[in-house]
């Protein structure tokens, strides 16, 4: 009793700072921690602000991981600078024991992905699950290290309000998709 | 009753059924054992470690204690990107059981995400499949009763039950080999892993884009194709979102040691 209620305590002590206002339709209500490819910390409530691309991956595979960076970086191709300017790309890893902030930034470089909007996130071990669940991810871990998985690109509003998804990857974006995109990164 | 108050006011005029809550664990002590997803990639079979495993699954009561504790987790709060808008709407009110969901029954109506955070708060987490499937393997007298034909017929005849009847307090069955109670009879269960049920194993190459989506029963190699009974549950697993909720799936805890 006395534990729970010091539980309590500290998470009600700690809500007014911790929780800005977030809709009940928002992904970012999902409590995780997650870390970017500078080894820096941040709660995935964080990503709040910007229109978001969010979708799941790993580093160390061989095939449809790097169809992946493709998939984003093919609709970052197709939209104004100023659109670029206006929504964020973010990739969360599924395997965040191997895929260390070092091994993201070094994806980072040799992708060439601009810092300005591209973010390579690795989540606790234990949120993982959790944000593919709010994602509509489903992953498997393989016994040789990789993983199976299904690729969704999710879009994501200011306030995390999941606005369209694209399960297509590749070098040629959805139309419906892109149009979306293309609206949500418009003022 | 609980009404809604100051938090702490709360928590001392509830406190009589949260205290009263701890659960009960059964200890588990695992070792080798073959599920029944052959999955391609682990031929040999699994390995469990050991665990402990609740008792039964979470009841009413002991789901309200935590959402007293955890206000978020009420169903007017909850957010519905992590439990859908039918979130414990067999409750009287977002504070209150009511005689649609006595204490002693299971809670159902409750997401992945909403059980999630229950066995995370009580110091624990969801099995995963492995560990439900071989605790559940047992029977009162075996620890793997899977082979008869008779426990088949069992279990599969609770699967032809109507679940529009009441549901049944939980503890009530007789223990299995390993002393857990209801894994079978009363309500589905979630568990960590259910969505890395049936993701095709072929989905790695190039450019089969069509196959990223997992490919139904064609990705389920089973060891054990007449066990109908395991087929149905991983079936109905791999159909679920982690905000999803249902009339008959609940859950209960495990943790390790």
């Amino acid at each position: 009793m006395a534990l729970l209620a010091a539980y309590a305590l500290a998470n009600a002590w700690a809500a007014p700072a911790a929780a800005p206002a977030l809709p009940r339709d928002s992904v970012y209500q999902l409590d995780a921690n997650l870390t970017d490819s500078n080894g820096r910390a941040l709660s995935f409530a964080q990503l709040q602000g910007k229109p978001r691309l969010v979708t799941m991956f790993y580093t160390s595979c061989r095939y449809i991981c790097p169809l992946v960076v493709d998939s984003v970086k093919a609709i970052e191709r197709e939209l104004t600078d100023q659109e670029r300017q206006r929504i964020g790309f973010v990739l969360i890893s599924m395997d965040p024991e191997r895929d260390t902030p070092e091994k993201l930034a070094s994806v980072m470089s040799q992708r060439r992905l601009d810092a300005a909007r591209w973010m390579l996130l690795r989540p606790d071990g234990e949120n993982l699950r959790g944000l593919a669940g709010v994602l509509g991810i489903r992953y498997r871990a393989l016994a040789d290290k990789e993983f199976n998985h299904t690729t969704s690109l999710v879009l994501l509003d200011a306030k995390g309000r999941v606005l369209a998804r694209s399960d297509r990857i590749g070098g040629t974006p959805e139309t419906e998709f892109l149009a979306a995109v293309r609206k949500a990164a418009t003022p | 009753m609980c009404q809604p108050a100051a938090l702490l006011g709360l928590l001392l005029a509830c406190s009589s059924s949260v205290a009263a809550e701890t659960s009960q664990w059964v200890d588990l002590p695992g070792g080798a054992f073959r599920s029944v997803l052959e999955l391609a990639d682990s031929p040999l079979g699994t390995g469990i470690a050991p665990f402990s495993m609740t008792l039964t699954p979470v009841t009413n009561r002991q789901f309200l204690g935590f959402v007293l504790a955890e206000p978020r987790w009420q169903r007017d709060r909850a957010p519905t990107t992590l439990a859908e808008a039918r979130y414990l709407s067999h409750w009287v009110s977002a504070t209150e059981l009511g005689n649609n969901a006595l204490p002693d029954w299971p809670v159902i109506w409750v997401s992945w995400h909403a059980a999630n955070s229950y066995c995370r708060w009580q110091g624990g987490r969801l099995p995963s499949w492995n560990e439900w499937e071989y605790a559940a393997a047992a029977d009162s007298t075996r620890f793997d009763a899977r082979d008869d034909p008779a426990w088949r017929e069992r279990i599969l005849a609770w699967y032809a039950r109507p679940s529009a009847t009441a549901l049944p307090s939980v503890g009530l069955g007789t223990p299995n080999a390993y002393g857990v109670k209801d894994l079978h009879g009363l309500v589905w269960e979630w568990v960590d892993d259910y969505s890395a049920l049936l993701v095709s194993s072929d989905n790695r190459e190039q450019g089969a884009a069509d196959q990223l989506k997992f490919c139904g029963a064609g990705a389920l190699s089973t060891s054990d194709r007449d066990n109908y009974a395991v087929l149905m549950r991983i079936a109905m697993l791999s159909s679920l979102e982690a905000e999803y909720v249902t009339g008959n799936l609940g859950f209960r805890c495990v943790r390790s040691p």
